[in-house]
């Protein structure tokens, strides 16, 4: 384990903060890749790195972090100067295409920070690359200024939805996904958001012959492949995972449908 | 991919028998049937499951797993589904290729061979019981640091269920052969040696230890050759087969262990670095060996460092 101290923080939205620090292994991660955060005295949790520092302009790594419990209560609470502890990265990562193809990129809430760092390998790589957003409301709304910047420059096509209609068009990002790939051709579908979401845009992509990537969430103790809290089928999601393929998923019945709590006993999604 | 099966590997353990003398060590990955099934078709000789109890427990908050120098510290906190849940796992193990033992743990005598019946009416070959977590008050070590508490444990478990009966020691004793000991007079059918190593690990930029539970085991290499020696003691005054476990990650580990007097060993932390391959890469390793001195049988090994 690694401390490293908070460099800076940024709030993407009342309930999202982004927590900036320097790591040279986290430098070198490469997109959907995740770390165990430590908070001293609290907890360990798993987190995709929402920037890698060798992608981004003043060399820091970040997680992204959504207040749902204690843990990220406390993780969200930090401020610039703070210390918190990194293992990793861990697991494997999305794998790109060639730049003549299309990606479709689909994030629904917090899951699109491990997205974050794909989008801009992907806009690095030249690759011409449509991304979903969709949120509750418009205070959800996160990596704006991200998005938007590439966005501008021409780098994605972006789309955003609201389930209230706030911001963007008003739906699921999985109606708005469904009429994106009904009428354009995508070569490669990328996903991390809540798993019903994902499993409805796997359901998409196998409908119309898309091979999907989507990164997966279980509960996570060692992050090296060992422990077997996080199992998925006869997968890891820490080690095998945390990004799945089509192929993989397609014979895997809990995905979509259960999860395993601490104790190890199923419950459904 | 499957080892090649081979003569010179196969290898009984108090009735059981192996295809090659390398088990998957309680703890790791044997969590759910799919992990366990591709264990075995990974080339483990046989799979033990994580330790099983009465009830379900969710264990400890994280961290509960860190790297250290020379290995790894844990303190899970023996997370598990409970036994009746975890009876659904076993039973949809029918047909697995190698034999399945489960392990089991108890806050009592009476709680162990409740699990203990449970999981072998499931369809366990055998069951091990867990006397050595060091982590969990009121089970595991606390219980297996008294012979006489490990005497009554192996004594009710072993009225409740017909199959062989391992005995799991801790090394945080003072004399690791008097728990062997106490074991095999109940009736154990064959110890393992042994389990993690009672330890711990302090951050010194925050200054707190880093384990939620803040003492833990240690596994992997640093405990390597404590465990050789626990079972090159209990291979000098006892009669039962012994499996040996402790930082094996190599086929001259596994020779080693096996010199010592173990009749087969256990493969746990190394799983973090080999990966499941690690099994079938420890079986050809030994085989290559067994070929390379002239023997014909893993068995006749055995012990050997013992001879005068």
């Amino acid at each position: 384990m690694r401390i490293v101290e908070v460099k800076a923080v940024k709030d993407e939205n009342p309930n999202v903060r982004t927590l900036f620090f320097a790591d040279d292994l986290c430098s070198s991660a490469k997109a959907g890749q995740f770390v165990m955060v430590w908070i001293p005295g609290v907890d360990e949790i798993p987190l995709t790195l929402s920037s890698i520092g060798s992608q981004s302009m003043d060399g820091f790594s970040s997680v992204t972090v959504a207040e749902v419990g204690e843990a990220t209560r406390a993780l969200k609470s930090m401020e610039t100067g703070e210390l918190i502890g990194v293992r990793g990265p861990f697991g494997n990562h999305f794998e790109t295409i060639s730049r003549s193809g299309r990606a479709l990129v689909v994030g629904g809430g917090i899951g699109m920070a491990s997205l974050m760092p794909l989008i801009d390998r992907l806009t690095m790589e030249g690759v011409e690359t449509t991304v979903l957003l969709g949120v509750k409301s418009r205070r959800d709304l996160l990596f704006t200024e991200r998005l938007s910047e590439l966005s501008s420059r021409g780098g994605i096509n972006l789309l955003v939805t609201t389930e209230d209609g706030t911001y963007g068009a008003k739906g699921l990002v999985t109606e708005l996904a469904e009429n994106v790939i009904s009428s354009e051709r995508f070569e490669i579908i990328y996903s991390c958001g809540p798993e019903a979401m994902m499993h409805k845009i796997f359901k998409i992509a196998e409908e119309h012959r898309i091979p999907a990537q989507l990164s997966l969430e279980r509960i996570i103790r060692c992050a090296i492949g060992i422990c077997g809290s996080c199992v998925l089928g006869p997968y890891r999601v820490c080690k095998d995972g945390p990004i799945f393929t089509s192929d993989q998923l397609r014979t895997v019945r809990d995905f979509g449908k259960f999860k395993r709590g601490f104790d190890g006993r199923k419950t459904p999604i | 991919m499957q080892p090649r099966r081979s003569r010179r590997l196969t290898t009984e353990v108090a009735g059981l028998k192996l295809q090659n003398p390398t088990m998957l060590a309680s703890g790791i990955l044997g969590t759910t049937s799919d992990m366990l099934r591709r264990t075995a078709q990974s080339g483990a000789g046989a799979v033990v499951t994580k330790s099983v109890g009465l009830e379900p427990r969710e264990g400890y908050p994280n961290p509960t797993v860190i790297e250290v120098e020379c290995g790894l510290l844990n303190a899970v906190g023996l997370p598990n589904p409970g036994i009746h849940s975890f009876a659904e796992e076993i039973r949809s193990l029918e047909g697995l290729e190698v034999p399945l033992i489960v392990s089991v743990y108890g806050f009592s005598p009476e709680e162990y061979a409740e699990v203990a019946a449970v999981a072998v009416q499931a369809g366990a070959d055998a069951v091990e019981l867990n006397l050595s977590c060091p982590h969990v008050k009121g089970a595991g070590s606390d219980v297996g640091r008294n012979p006489k508490l490990i005497s009554e444990v192996v004594k009710r478990v072993k009225d409740a269920v017909d199959k062989p009966v391992f005995a799991k020691l801790t090394p945080n004793a003072s004399d690791i052969v008097e728990l062997g000991e106490a074991a095999v007079e109940a009736g154990a059918d064959a110890l393992t040696a042994i389990n993690t190593v009672r330890a711990m690990t302090i951050d010194v930029e925050t200054a707190r230890p880093i384990l939620a539970n803040k003492i833990g085991g240690l596994s992997g290499r640093a405990i390597k050759p404590i465990a050789v020696r626990c079972v090159y003691e209990l291979y000098r005054v006892l009669d039962v087969p012994i499996i040996g476990c402790g930082g094996i990650s190599s086929w001259r580990d596994a020779v080693e262990f096996i010199l010592a007097g173990a009749s087969a060993v256990q493969i746990g932390t190394a799983v973090a670095s080999k990966g499941l391959d690690v099994f079938r890469l420890v079986a050809e390793g030994i085989e290559s060996y067994l070929e390379r001195k002239g023997y014909g049988s893993v068995k006749e090994i055995v012990g050997l460092s013992h001879r005068g």
